[in-house]
């Protein structure tokens, strides 16, 4: 080893060590898994070799490919109203009071989400069901003469979605308000802007980051989530993460499971994907 | 719409009593939890049977408490555990993939990034069959090939901590890199001018202001791993953990001892919460 190399060498050994355990970890515990995954959803169990015969199961059983436009399509709409919702909560923390008082209401935000997710669908079902809280405060209020179920509704699944992810959408744009500087809404104004003007033409390209990096983790949330539909939505939810525990579990179908696995992480990889590509954000960015 | 603008009177009236429905929507689900763990009734809900402490303290009869429920304290026993092993290893990795994303250039290093925070969008489901068909084929190969039997590829505690620790580890890498990227590393330098080895400086001079983000990190872990339920789910064997076991309790209609274990997790993150956000405010 010549002089030059052997000083350089113990960096060099130092980065090999510290690569090594995100190597294995990624490859052990991410990458290597899910190929295993899609291995076993186009292998045939008896024969061992290629068959798409679970792909093909899964578009033409009507209640397979039914349930997963609908739990894409309820977690879109779940996102978009976890926006709406988050986004004047946001701006209020960022921009509409300062100091001591804005942390409080920060952390007032953030404390319900430090419980754990069963608790606050637990909440949920004490208040919705027949015998719960709303039902019998309409009861009392005379509006209604028996108990009302406001469970195991798609409204239901909904409200939970978007309770269980408000977190999510919260923190990032709060982040990115907080870097707007007022002047820049200020000279809007001045230059005889409204306040949809506004809103419009500085708030939320100004927000975008933030508005994209929320979007997507609330959409992954509520697609993947799996305790709100099944608890709030009762045998009926039919939520796609339903389906592939029951394959896995209740029916031992490990691969059609598999298939659904492979089919999920698409619809997922092809959302977050368009919704880079159309805000035109990078996802290294975006998330870290 | 920011102070410095006023707007209308009615504008503020509907602004504010709007951010009042949102904080109550927050709450509503913590605050009946939290009410009805001291019903004096089978049920959690209506009606209301008169105040009683029973299911925290009642140790027989048919209101047993939560603090005699045996079930309920091993699952908590365990979940404890699994916490423990998780935070652990993910902090440690966690740590060594911020040192190596912060000081080292090498190909394919922003790919490595990208990799990493995968993680955050796989869904919970989904990671947790994938690493129970990747245990399963890796036991599966050593018992048909050399009649070995690896347990602890099988569903059970064991998969459990590996399944959570696949996605913890990147959160506690976001937060530790986080800090690692502030540190102002002319610190170092005056600690290797000093005659400290690398190894030494790094020890007693990074480590040290990396402390803050490390201790969050693994608060957030310890958290995030007790009440994981997703991943978790689909890997435990016969042993189940708290959520596993509070969620079958909830599937079958429990009584208000749930509502008594919930109210002691409510007490338990918030107070972690507490000490980790007085952290963030002393960065």
């Amino acid at each position: 080893m010549s002089l030059a190399s052997s000083a350089r060498s113990p960096i060099k050994i130092g980065m090999w060590l510290l690569l090594a355990p995100l190597c294995l970890w990624l490859l052990l515990l991410i990458i290597l898994p899910h190929l295993e995954l899609l291995t076993f959803s186009i292998t045939d169990p008896e024969q061992g070799g290629f068959t798409f015969s679970f792909y093909a199961e899964f578009f033409t059983e009507p209640l397979y490919w039914r349930t997963f436009v609908r739990t894409a399509l309820m977690s879109i709409l779940a996102t978009i109203l976890t926006l709406l919702i988050a986004f004047p909560v946001s701006f209020f923390i960022a921009k509409m009071i300062k100091g001591r008082s804005k942390g409080i209401i920060f952390a007032m935000c953030l404390i319900p989400f430090w419980v754990s997710e069963l608790v606050r669908t637990f909440g949920w079902m004490i208040l919705l069901r027949e015998s719960g809280v709303i039902s019998n405060t309409l009861m009392w209020l005379g509006l209604t003469d028996s108990g009302v179920e406001l469970l195991y509704t798609d409204a239901t699944i909904m409200l939970g979605l978007v309770y269980s992810a408000m977190l999510f959408m919260v923190v990032p744009l709060v982040s990115t308000l907080d870097s707007l500087d007022d002047s820049y809404i200020e000279a809007g104004y001045d230059l005889g802007g409204n306040n949809w003007n506004i809103m419009r033409e500085i708030i939320i390209p100004h927000a975008m980051p933030g508005i994209v990096s929320g979007c997507i983790i609330v959409f992954m949330l509520s697609l993947g989530n799996y305790l709100t539909p099944v608890l709030l939505g009762g045998k009926d939810s039919l939520w796609f993460t339903e389906q592939i525990y029951t394959q896995f579990i209740t029916r031992f179908n490990w691969e059609q499971g598999s298939a659904f696995g492979i089919l999920l992480l698409l619809l997922s990889s092809l959302i977050v994907w368009a919704g880079l590509k159309v805000t035109r954000q990078s996802f290294t960015k975006t998330m870290g | 719409m920011i102070p410095s603008i006023r707007q209308t009177r009615r504008f503020y009236t509907i602004y504010h009593s709007y951010l009042i429905l949102f904080f109550v929507f927050l709450a509503a689900p913590l605050i009946v939890v939290a009410a009805f763990s001291f019903n004096d009734s089978q049920f959690p809900s209506f009606p209301w049977g008169g105040f009683t402490t029973d299911w925290f303290f009642s140790s027989e009869g048919d209101k047993l408490g939560f603090f005699h429920d045996s079930e309920l304290l091993e699952s908590i026993g365990l979940s404890a555990a699994i916490a423990v092993v998780t935070t652990f290893l993910a902090t440690t990795v966690a740590c060594t993939n911020a040192f190596l994303f912060e000081r080292f250039d090498f190909p394919g290093k922003s790919f490595l990034y990208m990799l990493m925070l995968l993680p955050l969008v796989i869904p919970g489901v989904l990671l947790g069959v994938s690493i129970l068909v990747f245990g399963s084929q890796i036991a599966n190969y050593f018992e048909d090939n050399w009649l070995i039997d690896l347990e602890f590829l099988r569903p059970g505690l064991t998969l459990v901590v590996i399944g959570q620790f696949a996605f913890i580890t990147t959160i506690c890498t976001l937060v530790i890199t986080a800090r690692l990227k502030k540190f102002d590393r002319s610190l170092e330098e005056a600690a290797l001018n000093l005659g400290a080895t690398p190894i030494v400086a790094v020890f007693s001079v990074t480590i040290p202001y990396l402390k803050p983000a490390i201790v969050g990190a693994a608060i957030v872990s310890f958290l995030m791993s007790f009440e994981n339920f997703n991943t978790t789910f689909m890997l435990v064997g016969s042993d189940a953990p708290l959520t596993v076991a509070m969620f079958e309790r909830l599937r079958e209609g429990s009584t208000p001892v749930l509502n008594a274990i919930s109210v002691i997790l409510m007490l338990g993150s918030g107070v972690l919460a507490m000490i980790n956000m007085s952290l963030q405010k002393k960065k």
